[in-house]
């Protein structure tokens, strides 16, 4: 069960190749710069655009030889793109209606995305996050095989994305479906993605699961200034009397604060490469509540910023540790070096 | 001013209705032209220069090449009277249709511009949402150009109104059945004591023009809102 995609585009002097593997179900999240071809990548799959060559094989079935109306591949625009002479519920059913037959979770979706007081209004009254709301149920209901989200959230302002961010969320994991999702924000990519591609200028620079991706300390995530080691894992326990919960993530226990997730639902860690510590030996009478075994696995220095980035292999996955060069100097930090990684509970996000 | 007398009222609502029959009949040719228009292939300025040619044209040339091609004795003429018993020719049917194909590119051009100004991101959008070509015409822009195909059938019915050369060519000047406005104030021009006749037919003639006009500007205002 997988989702291939190529796409060959050339105009004039900007080049568009991409080809890659998408899970499914699952979000596969296409970040780089703008201009990377990423938008250009999404309208070809949707038959908006026609490109050069366009492949896109969902289970074996070549949905770039049908018709764009006929592929059942919903599409979010930036623009949200609602119809302005009907109201929110003549909207949502647009799709529905020339969906074939099958399983409607009309009541489910809208109660995901708290559609129910919406229905009878006018989109000219719809706030930006509200109509995208709208535009996800809307493109949800035409029940695709296949999502594609065009920089959804690029075009709110700070307080209405955090409004959205849950609903997104949420949709993670109800997914049925595999999501192809354009976006040049960090926080989405950490927030949503179990598959990064990594596009510049028309080209895929690297594809892969994202907490690899986030943790190579020769991509463009990296080498962000929010840069940080992703660790899949689940919530092990509560621990009221203490206000922490435990989560497991690979046979080692991570203690973060005390969270209202049920326990044995899935988490995954955010881990930020400045607030990790890098040690020889353990210390004693400390206040950090991580102290896992890691081995250093590769660095790269950043000589005029005078930094490091060790990227670590913590068994569960990768972190990534940002640290002066004296420091890493001073440790003798190279890859194969066993170090230990000491992570506050309170540096630790919970996405 | 008194109020039209019998005759009057009988040239004044015969207008009404060869108008409104050739904007009834040339709205959806000229939504199906103004839609074909709207889209780019080869071709197109031909199509384009085909249809403005009434425009072009005197009325008088319009109004014999309708005679030669559906008059009796012409092969659409003939066609239609042996199979249906239609004929065209000297008809009120045939003066709606020389003011229908007098009027006809003025609502294409309304048309195709009201088209045009409906925004292509949300006939995307109705792409990706299953909707097929003409299925995105009938609902996505169709009630969006509504302001365009307003403007198409009010223009198309007041210069209906007015139409002379076209209609006096292929439908000639029969009181009671091709007799319109135009045509009675011509006939009341050519008698000696027509004058203050004339005058009056011209009267009405403002008076209708004036309400379309207004009355289209009310609807289009309810219509933008």
């Amino acid at each position: 069960m997988a989702l291939e995609i190529a796409v060959e585009h050339r105009r004039r002097d900007f080049v568009v190749t991409a080809q890659f593997t998408a899970p499914t179900p699952g979000i596969t999240v296409l970040f780089g710069p703008s201009g990377a071809g990423k938008s250009t990548v999404l309208a070809a799959v949707a038959g908006l655009l026609r490109a050069d060559h366009t492949r896109v094989d969902l289970n074996g079935e070549r949905l770039d030889r049908l018709p764009a109306h006929k592929r059942r591949i919903g599409m979010v625009f930036q623009d949200g793109r609602l119809f302005p002479h009907m109201n929110v519920e003549r909207n949502l059913v647009y799709g529905l209606r020339r969906a074939p037959g099958g399983q409607v979770l009309a009541g489910e979706l809208a109660d995901l995305l708290d559609l129910h007081q919406l229905m009878r209004r006018r989109i000219s009254t719809l706030s930006g996050g509200e109509r995208q709301r709208v535009a996800i149920g809307r493109a949800l209901l035409s029940q695709p095989r296949l999502l594609l989200m065009d920089e959804p959230l690029a075009g709110l302002d700070g307080p209405r994305r955090r409004e959205i961010m849950p609903y997104l969320q949420r949709l993670r994991d109800t997914l049925r479906m595999p999501l192809l999702y354009v976006t040049h924000a960090t926080d989405e990519v950490y927030r949503l993605a179990d598959q990064v591609v990594l596009m510049e200028a028309g080209q895929v620079i690297a594809a892969g699961p994202l907490p690899e991706l986030a943790a190579r300390v020769d991509l463009a995530l990296a080498a962000r200034d929010d840069a940080a080691g992703v660790l899949l894992g689940y919530v092990h326990r509560h621990e009221p009397e203490r206000g922490l919960t435990s989560v497991a993530c690979g046979g080692e226990v991570y203690l973060v604060p005390l969270c209202d997730v049920p326990a044995s639902n899935s988490v995954r860690l955010r881990i930020p490469a400045r607030e990790v510590i890098l040690a020889l030996d353990a210390p004693r009478h400390i206040s950090v509540n991580n102290i896992v075994p890691a081995v250093v696995s590769a660095i790269r220095f950043d000589e005029k910023a005078h930094a490091a980035l060790v990227e670590i292999d913590v068994g569960g996955g990768q972190l990534l540790s940002r640290i002066t060069t004296d420091a890493a100097e001073r440790l003798h930090l190279r890859p194969g070096v066993r170090v230990l990684g000491m992570i506050k509970s309170m540096s630790v996000e919970l996405l | 001013m008194t109020l039209p007398t019998a005759e009057e009222r009988e040239v004044i609502l015969l207008t009404l209705r060869v108008a409104a029959l050739a904007v009834g009949c040339g709205l959806p040719v000229a939504l199906l032209f103004g839609w074909i228009l709207a889209a780019r292939f080869p071709g197109r300025f031909l199509l384009n220069a085909l249809i403005h040619l009434p425009l072009a044209l005197p009325p008088v040339v319009t109004g014999w090449l309708l005679l030669t091609l559906c008059g009796v004795e012409g092969p659409v003429g003939a066609w239609l009277w042996k199979n249906f018993q239609i004929r065209l020719a000297f008809t009120m049917q045939g003066a709606a249709l020389a003011c229908a194909v007098m009027v006809f590119p003025l609502m294409v051009r309304a048309i195709r511009l009201g088209i045009e100004a409906v925004d292509g991101r949300l006939l995307q959008a109705a792409r990706t949402l299953g909707a097929g070509p003409f299925d995105r015409f009938l609902t996505i822009t169709l009630p969006l150009a509504g302001p365009g195909i307003l403007v198409a059938v009010t223009m198309g019915f007041t210069a209906s109104l007015g139409e002379f050369g076209a209609v006096i060519t292929f439908a000639a000047n029969i009181p009671g059945q091709t007799q319109t406005l135009p045509l009675a104030i011509y006939s009341a021009l050519q008698s000696p004591e027509g004058d203050a006749q004339a005058a009056r037919l011209s009267l009405y003639s403002v008076v209708l023009a004036l309400t379309g006009l207004l009355l289209a500007e009310q609807v289009g205002r309810r219509l933008r809102r």
